[in-house]
């Protein structure tokens, strides 16, 4: 009875410092789980991988921030390596001020491992543009007026891989990163006014949203936070940060899962022994 | 009687024109004109918010207000990444290095300065860890929070407690251990929780469209600052 007591009224520092050790040991020490590869996933990488290479080009709009840069980097640098080995083009740009850092990071990052791709045939950078869902409805009118010159200030009609471009008829398929509910901007707007195909990449938390848009075959396919990166780097062959981030994930979870069952066993059983008072407010001491 | 009819009267004939674009080709090119009014503007409302910002923090040091000295942080590197960033886009680092002999002092000033101010290289090892580190605080707050107050209260309460379980079990490896923990998960995600979106969903998109026919009308105003 000490020790349930003792859970109710556990200082949360001791939550910290648990949960700090759950994300730490694995990193030191991988576990090495093995990862499922889900159908949603595999839906997105069949839609890219059954293009040919020096298809039509891939669209890959990188809208989110640093702050999200753990979940969404990974799984976006895996499908730009996905692209980049099949030698299809890309196309990065961004609807955040924040992402245009990453976006051309990302992409520098992966075209560094691909040396025998070039700059303006295989893949572009088009920078941030200012208006969101009126750059998504403008690039569906004329992309070169919408992008009159890349993200490094090269005007658009010297890039070779931007030659057939006019719209998003021209686009084989575009995959939107985000931690916000711009993949559906993409597809009120890409997908329902233009036809284009959208995929898309979110975090955890935002993965339930966009599971109607899946069912509804809107979306070609999802990656779901940390997960779904580390689904989509085993297909590709190439695990990355992903990957290692799932052991720490699970044991994470595990570790939250543990916390809610201790937390409710010890609520419960100290609840005739607690006063009338205690009972209505048992989460005293303080804030989350 | 004008400031109150001239907005509505613009509003209702933008409403019309752009929802009959749709369906007459001849009027496609309203349509492509007030895209590019459209993004004129909202590039127009950066510089508003820039300006902003530099009022705000420059009354702030100007009273003193609480905390005021987050102000000059603000302020420095605001101004900091303007010049970075203009310094980056324009060369001139690599001008400078064209007119420098290998080796010399001036060289060194150069390389120094030129690591100082790289636009990229700031975002990518300043801004990238602090908002990264701020967003990952977030995980040890939910593990606290889900621990004193996720609890089996009431029915509902307790569908809540164990769909959660199962779902944050069914996304790692680890879980997915468990025989039968994935597709469980699968299916809640797919069959309840569409479900519930979906039904979510079409009501915002409803209340969307009826709003929007309101205030074409002139019925709702409030984005005019009138409250009928």
């Amino acid at each position: 009875m000490k020790f349930l007591f003792f859970l109710l009224q556990m200082d949360r520092r001791i939550v910290f410092v648990l949960v700090a050790l759950a994300v730490v040991a694995p990193l030191i020490m991988p576990l090495n789980l093995p990862i499922v590869v889900g159908d949603k996933v595999r839906r997105l990488y069949d839609a890219i991988d059954q293009l040919p290479a020096r298809s039509r080009p891939v669209l890959v709009s990188v809208d989110y921030d640093p702050s999200t840069v753990p979940e969404l980097q990974p799984m976006t640098l895996a499908v730009l390596r996905h692209c980049f080995s099949k030698e299809i083009p890309v196309i990065v740009t961004t609807m955040f001020p924040t992402g245009a850092g990453l976006a051309r990071d990302a992409m520098e990052t992966v075209a560094k491992e691909y040396p025998n791709l070039s700059y303006g045939t295989d893949y572009a950078y088009m920078g941030y543009k200012p208006g969101y869902s009126l750059v998504i409805l403008g690039i569906g009118e004329n992309f070169q007026a919408t992008y009159p010159s890349d993200g490094y200030g090269t005007p658009s009609s010297k890039l070779p891989i931007l030659k057939n471009v006019k719209n998003y008829d021209d686009i084989a398929i575009m995959v939107d990163f985000t931690a916000s509910a711009a993949y559906e901007v993409w597809i009120m707007f890409a997908h329902q006014k233009y036809g284009c195909k959208v995929g898309a990449g979110v975090t955890a938390v935002m993965a339930s949203d966009a599971y109607p848009y899946l069912n509804s075959g809107q979306l070609e396919g999802l990656l779901g936070g940390l997960s779904g990166a580390a689904e989509y780097e085993k297909l590709i062959g190439a695990p990355g940060t992903a990957t290692i981030g799932m052991d720490a994930q699970s044991i994470a979870h595990i570790l939250i899962i543990v916390l809610i069952i201790l937390g409710n066993v010890a609520y419960f059983a100290t609840r005739r022994h607690r006063e009338p008072a205690q009972t209505a407010t048992p989460q005293q001491g303080g804030s989350a | 009687m004008m400031r109150r009819q001239v907005p509505l009267l613009i509003c209702f004939v933008a409403g019309i024109v752009m929802l009959s674009q749709n369906f007459i080709p001849p009027l496609t090119w309203v349509y492509q004109q007030a895209l590019e009014w459209a993004r004129i503007i909202s590039a127009i409302a950066l510089f508003i918010g820039l300006i902003s910002l530099v009022r705000v923090h420059t009354m702030k040091l100007k009273r003193k207000a609480a905390n005021y000295r987050y102000s000059y942080v603000t302020l420095f590197a605001l101004c900091y990444m303007i010049i970075a960033g203009f310094l980056t886009k324009y060369g001139l680092f690599v001008k400078l290095h064209a007119g420098c002999d290998t080796g010399s002092a001036w060289e060194w000033i150069v390389t120094a300065l030129e690591k100082a101010l790289n636009f990229q290289e700031i975002f990518l090892n300043v801004q990238i860890p602090i908002q990264a580190t701020m967003f990952s605080l977030l995980a040890f707050y939910i593990a606290s929070a889900a621990f004193r107050a996720f609890k089996a209260r009431t029915f509902e309460a307790t569908l809540l407690l164990i769909a959660a379980m199962i779902v944050m079990l069914g996304r790692v490896p680890l879980g997915q251990m468990i025989p039968g923990v994935k597709e469980i998960t699968v299916w809640i995600l797919d069959v309840p929780n569409t479900a519930a979106k979906r039904g979510i969903m079409i009501g915002v998109g409803l209340g969307m469209a009826s709003t929007s026919l309101k205030i074409m009308l002139g019925i709702e105003r409030t984005y005019l600052g009138m409250k009928d």
